[in-house]
């Protein structure tokens, strides 16, 4: 009964997952902090203003994307396996949609907040690296999503329990990752 | 897109209920991420705002992610444990009920946990990054800022679960990813609050 949990059964319970957080949040920020992505910071207008921002969507849509497969394995509709399920595809492919998309308008509101601060940015650049960076980690995540919950289901795991650390601890430490990826390679090519 | 088509018309039904269709999926997800991205861009906005401090400051941009994960955590912990709780029937909005005093004991532990865990961590990460904020300035704004932050996760999970279930509103679909959006937010304004006093 939960209601006659102590404070301490809560904390101990609980406490894993968050020091797994911590520890990915804690590689995120150390990447953050590197000389690298500060240039970068220096260098783009915008960047830690759509950083926010890019974060909290990578955990909506394969938060979502992990929640909705496990409801399929529990149900019995999807099969823990790579197949062409249509199922399993078509969740597969609008999650890939929903991140690009929601990619691209964080990048497009980021530059209107830019403006409205009054201050200078460039749209294409801003678009660049969010569409490079919003890409990658969709491949990512959804590689190791996949992964995770199909495997971590064979061997008796229920998803529930794993895909919220795997997407925040993922997501963050790959999110900016490839945010400084998308710089670089944006340099590149404009 | 050649073989799929018939190969999959065996094994499932040829018309899928409408959670699994694409564009199904696609109109009732990309309106709320829409929505998440613009209000994500307050945090951004205080980001940006501190963005000289930051770059010369590299301890304070390892306590960014950290704070707002552990927000979202500590909110989602909260939200669940006490939806979970009203549904068993063993809630009740008072002071003195053991499962709210129980949560927000542990929230508060955890919370202190983590960030004296990242106060020292972040110090020294900065150290390694070149940085040269004392070891005692980044320990106030991380458990300063993390406390107060905690407050805020107890007061809003309670009030939000104890409004939804008012309104009859089933806490689980709705409190949830409001209150980790509203706390992942607030742990950016309450970090540079504090940030700003300090230094």
């Amino acid at each position: 009964m939960p209601g006659q949990e102590t404070a301490v059964d809560v904390y101990k319970q609980s406490l894993p997952v968050i020091l797994v957080s911590l520890v990915a949040g804690l590689f995120a920020g150390t990447i953050l902090g590197t000389d690298a992505m500060r240039e970068g910071i220096a260098s783009v207008p915008g960047l830690l203003l759509l950083l926010p921002a890019f974060l909290a969507t990578r955990g909506g849509v394969y938060g979502s994307l992990g929640a909705r497969l496990s409801s399929g394995l529990h149900q019995g509709l999807i099969e823990p396996y790579f197949t062409r399920d249509r199922r399993v595809t078509n969740a597969i492919v609008a999650s890939f949609v929903n991140g690009m998309a929601v990619s691209l308008f964080i990048a497009v509101v980021a530059f209107i907040v830019l403006v409205m601060l009054g201050r200078s940015g460039s749209l294409v650049e801003l678009v660049g690296i969010m569409l490079i960076a919003g890409f990658l980690s969709a491949v990512t995540m959804l590689g190791v999503l996949l992964t995770v919950i199909f495997v971590g289901y064979r061997r008796g795991l229920d998803p529930d329990n794993v895909i919220g650390p795997v997407v925040t601890t993922v997501g963050d430490v790959f999110g900016v990752l490839f945010l400084l990826v998308g710089v670089y390679l944006t340099r590149l090519i404009l | 897109m050649s073989s799929p088509d018939t190969e999959s018309a065996d094994r499932s039904e040829p018309v899928l209920p409408e959670g699994w269709m694409i564009g199904h999926i696609i109109r009732t997800m990309l309106p709320l991420l829409a929505t998440l991205s613009i209000l994500q861009m307050v945090s951004g906005t205080v980001l940006e705002t501190f963005e000289e401090q930051l770059l010369t400051t590299p301890s304070l941009l390892v306590l960014v992610p950290v704070t707002i994960g552990t927000a979202g955590n500590l909110g989602s912990i909260m939200c669940s444990r006490l939806s979970t709780e009203l549904h068993l029937g063993t809630l009740e909005f008072t002071p003195d009920n053991p499962a709210i005093r129980s949560n927000v004991g542990a929230v508060m532990g955890l919370a202190a946990t983590v960030f004296v865990v990242l106060g020292l961590s972040a110090w020294a990460i900065g150290q390694v990054l070149g940085g040269t904020l004392a070891l005692w300035k980044v320990m106030l704004i991380s458990v300063t800022s993390g406390m107060l932050l905690a407050v805020f996760v107890v007061v809003v999970s309670i009030t939000a679960v104890y409004s939804s279930f008012r309104l009859g509103y089933d806490p689980d679909d709705t409190t949830i990813p409001v209150v980790t959006n509203v706390s992942d937010i607030t742990g950016v304004l309450i970090l540079f609050s504090v940030v700003s006093l300090v230094l």
